[in-house]
């Protein structure tokens, strides 16, 4: 391995436990602790988009809040750009969405994008250019002065990535994103994802349960395993940088999507040509 | 959250002949009602029907605006009624104001420090189901005994420590469900955000605790009027509504309609406290974007 | 379990302790006068002392408050179902409703002496049933109109009568909720019962003596009535809870 600066993220040898007691999160079993995530290691490099995948239980989500710092590992170590995770996070390195959108309902969508850059004290002329730019990045100058329930999910969802976005993150967290839009919404969202990356350049983690999702937008698919938590296999996607809706179509999309299945449900059925060869 | 016009108009309309229908019955009551009233084995249970009992609503209103004595320069009793609504209503006020002060420090504290709040609840809870207004007679006592320089204390002060008691705990209750009101993706999002407790608080949880608070203080005004109406009474304290009430219930033999002009007033004052709340919730309805329809 | 005592149960019970001892030294080093504050043991002593005449003057006060608190939740249950059923119910006592929540009720208490008789426990009666209807009242219609849309399209699919509706589904689904509205009136009930007595009228009950000690100036003794007052109020409130507790507990 090279330096470890120069990967976005970078995690050694991580296990991630739950006490059982109390905790809604985990249902116990034997000794009533969870293990989340099991001896986990995993780099990613700046500007790569990696996908992590897997039934829920796999730890995915677990995986990426200890990227985020919103958990802290129970033992081995997550490094963002070299630094500490929680350095990383008071430093403002990347930038996240869930799945709800989490917009406040009291600010107007601008306030809303303009929330972390108002906490972080931006100038006032500072604020305004970076939101219009932003607005126009994800489609909604004109809806700057609307409040969010006045707005569909697809768009909510829009506002919280360019929320994500405010601070010019060199890498961006995605729980789901678009876990609760319709399939059509979903779709052309994630078109404009893959658009808003190539112009922005960062790198992204990005956590779903749909198979075609994470290889339509992913340079990497991290197919993960539950109980304990654990990659079972790293299926390298890269369909290019020319992403057009005609790729969903296209025979390497299929093979793509074959091949994260196949890992994902264990043994490889004996299918037709692996398009993507797996490591 | 917006109802036609048509559907309001409706609701007015069907309140109205609510109330008017209370009157009504009222009236027919007086009518028809056993005259001594009746009961069993001496207690009553319907109330006796005589002009001193129950006056007619028309003889109430006319009271009203009839000069208090017969002296030339009475002022008129909806004047005085008015007069003493207006110093309740100051005194529920500075009640409600340091009830809400003291409430949502509380809540602050109880939000900042788990084991403050495991510690208070429980006491705030049976703070309330134990009757401290009890103690307004005592309260009264404490009082008279600050002086400091040229500031004594006075007894309308009192009232108003009494009244903050009872208006605290609405406000305690109700700040704090707002406070703990955001969803886990918003307090996430701060955290990643990296930003420390004032900063969530003053972004995220006190905005969101808006819909909590107007109804909170909707409580407390009415607990602070109720404190204040009582606590006049028990303490016998000039000027007020409270004292309006006994004073004008003892001439009852004789001048059984003045009675009902100070509960009017009482009445009246609720409403009032009600209705400026509801103005704050106006003012405020930035922050009510999502609350459920009450 | 014993987490639970350790979070829950030791923390206010550690407080309520330090608090008394903090009192009791406050009282005794700044040496306070009782007319001010008396001690904690001032007042147990006083309480042990006339704790005979507790009982009369407590079952006063508590009989008024428990009758008050029967008849203002039927009728407020009685009310609420009506309105539920019929919606030109609900929207002629709307107003009055709020116009009740807001305003003091005690206030009543001087007409309804005269209504009633003052040497009457009616009144008081009255005024706690009033002071608990609106609670009881909100709750219920709150839970009346609680019907989860999948239970109601169940029913509906199995063409179920309006009877077998209420049943089945409505009032067990309301029943949690009155229980809480009846927690709440509780206290109100308790507190109104003893408020109204500073009104005048019979003086048997625990108000009448908090305040005739205080007018003598024996004010340990006073305190000693507001401890009864404050066994009544929380006799009530751990009642009606675990009557709550019982009733939720039998959701789903």
């Amino acid at each position: 391995m090279t330096d470890s600066s120069q990967h976005a993220v970078e995690i050694v040898g991580v296990t991630k436990t739950f006490a059982g007691t109390g905790s809604k999160r985990a249902k116990s079993q034997g000794d009533g602790t969870v293990v989340a995530l099991d001896d986990v290691s995993l780099t990613v490099s700046p500007g790569e988009f990696v996908s992590l995948i897997g039934p829920s239980g796999c730890g995915k989500s677990t995986l990426l809040r200890l990227i985020g710092d919103l958990d802290e590992p129970t033992a081995g170590t997550v490094s963002v750009f070299g630094k500490t995770a929680r350095q990383a996070r008071i430093d403002q390195d990347y930038g996240i969405a869930f799945q709800s959108a989490g917009l406040l309902p009291w600010r107007s969508v601008a306030a809303n994008i303009e929330l972390p850059l108002a906490l972080h004290r931006f100038g006032a002329r500072e604020r305004r250019d970076r939101v219009a730019e932003l607005l126009s990045l994800v489609g909604l100058s004109d809806f700057g002065d609307k409040y969010p329930e006045q707005l569909s999910g697809g768009m909510q969802q829009r506002v919280a990535i360019a929320r994500s976005l405010a601070e010019k993150p060199r890498l961006l967290l995605m729980d789901e994103p678009f876990g609760a839009l319709d399939e059509m919404t979903r779709e052309r969202m994630q078109s404009e994802l893959v658009r808003i990356c190539a112009e922005t350049g960062a790198a992204v983690v990005f956590v779903t349960h749909s198979i075609p999702e994470a290889v339509f937008l992913s340079d990497r698919v991290v197919v993960m395993s539950p109980r304990p938590g654990r990659i079972r296999e790293i299926v390298p996607v890269a369909l290019g940088d020319d992403r057009g809706e005609l790729l969903r179509e296209d025979s390497r999309f299929f093979a793509g999507v074959t091949a994260v299945r196949e890992a994902l449900h264990g043994a490889p059925a004996a299918s037709a040509v692996r398009g993507v060869e797996s490591r | 959250m917006r109802r036609t016009a048509g559907k309001r108009a409706r609701a007015i309309a069907l309140g109205t002949a609510g109330v008017l229908l209370l009157a009504l019955a009222w009236e027919l009551y007086k009518s028809f009602g056993p005259l001594a009233g009746w009961g069993v084995g001496g207690v009553l249970l319907l109330p006796r029907t005589d002009d001193i009992s129950m006056p007619h609503l028309g003889a109430m209103l006319a009271r009203t605006a009839e000069p208090l004595t017969s002296a030339a320069d009475s002022q008129p009793v909806w004047l005085i009624v008015l007069l003493g609504c207006v110093s309740s209503l100051g005194t529920a006020f500075l009640g409600l104001l340091i009830g809400a002060v003291v409430g949502i420090g509380l809540a602050l504290v109880m939000l900042r420090f788990r084991v403050a709040e495991a510690a208070v609840l429980p006491w705030l809870v049976l703070s309330q189901t134990v009757p401290l207004i009890a103690l307004a007679p005592l309260v009264v006592t404490w009082g008279g005994q600050l002086q400091f320089g040229s500031f004594s204390w006075q007894r309308w002060m009192s009232v108003a420590v009494i009244a903050s008691y009872l208006a605290f705990f609405p406000v305690a209750i109700g700040a704090l469900r707002g406070f703990q009101s955001p969803e886990v993706a918003h307090t996430e999002l701060m955290h990643s955000y990296a930003v420390g407790w004032w900063k969530t608080l003053f972004y995220l949880r006190l905005p969101a605790s808006v819909p909590y608070l107007l109804p909170a203080m909707r409580l407390g005004a009415a607990s602070a009027i109720i404190g204040t109406v009582v606590a006049e009474v028990s303490t016998g304290t000039e000027g007020g509504i409270g004292r309006l009430i006994i004073e004008f219930a003892q001439s009852g033999s004789s001048d059984p309609a003045k009675a009902y002009s100070p509960i009017a007033g009482a009445v009246l004052m609720g409403l009032a406290a009600a209705g400026i709340v509801s103005i704050m919730g106006l003012a405020l309805s930035r922050y009510r974007r999502n609350e459920a329809q009450s | 379990m014993n987490s639970v005592i350790v979070r829950r149960v030791l923390p206010p019970v550690l407080l309520g302790v330090l608090a008394l001892i903090a009192w009791q030294l406050v009282v005794q080093l700044a040496g306070i006068q009782p007319y001010l504050l008396p001690s904690p043991l001032a007042i147990w002593t006083q309480v042990q002392l006339i704790g005979p005449l507790f009982v009369p003057a407590t079952v006063a006060t508590g009989t008024n408050a428990l009758v008050g608190l029967v008849i203002g939740a039927v009728i407020a249950i009685l009310i609420a179902l009506l309105a539920s059923r019929l919606p030109v119910v609900d929207e002629l006592i709307a107003p009055i409703v709020a116009a009740v929540a807001v305003v003091p009720i005690v206030a009543l208490a001087p007409i309804l002496g005269s209504m009633f008789g003052a040497t009457s426990e009616t009144p008081r009666r009255v005024i706690v049933a009033i002071v608990v209807f609106v609670p009881v009242f909100i709750n219920t219609v709150r839970g009346l109109r609680q019907v989860k849309p999948v239970h109601r399209d169940l029913m509906r699919a199995y063409a179920a009568s309006n009877w077998q509706i209420s049943r089945t589904v409505t009032i067990p689904g309301a029943l949690p909720y009155v229980f809480t509205g009846l927690n709440i009136a509780s206290s109100l009930a308790v507190i109104s019962a003893i408020v109204a007595e500073y009104f005048g009228g019979l003086q048997n009950g625990l108000g009448s003596r908090i305040t005739s000690a205080a007018a003598n100036s024996a004010y340990p003794r006073a305190w000693a009535y507001v401890f009864a007052a404050i066994l009544l109020g929380v006799v009530f409130y751990g009642v009606t809870l675990v009557l709550e507790r019982l009733a939720s507990r039998r959701r789903t």
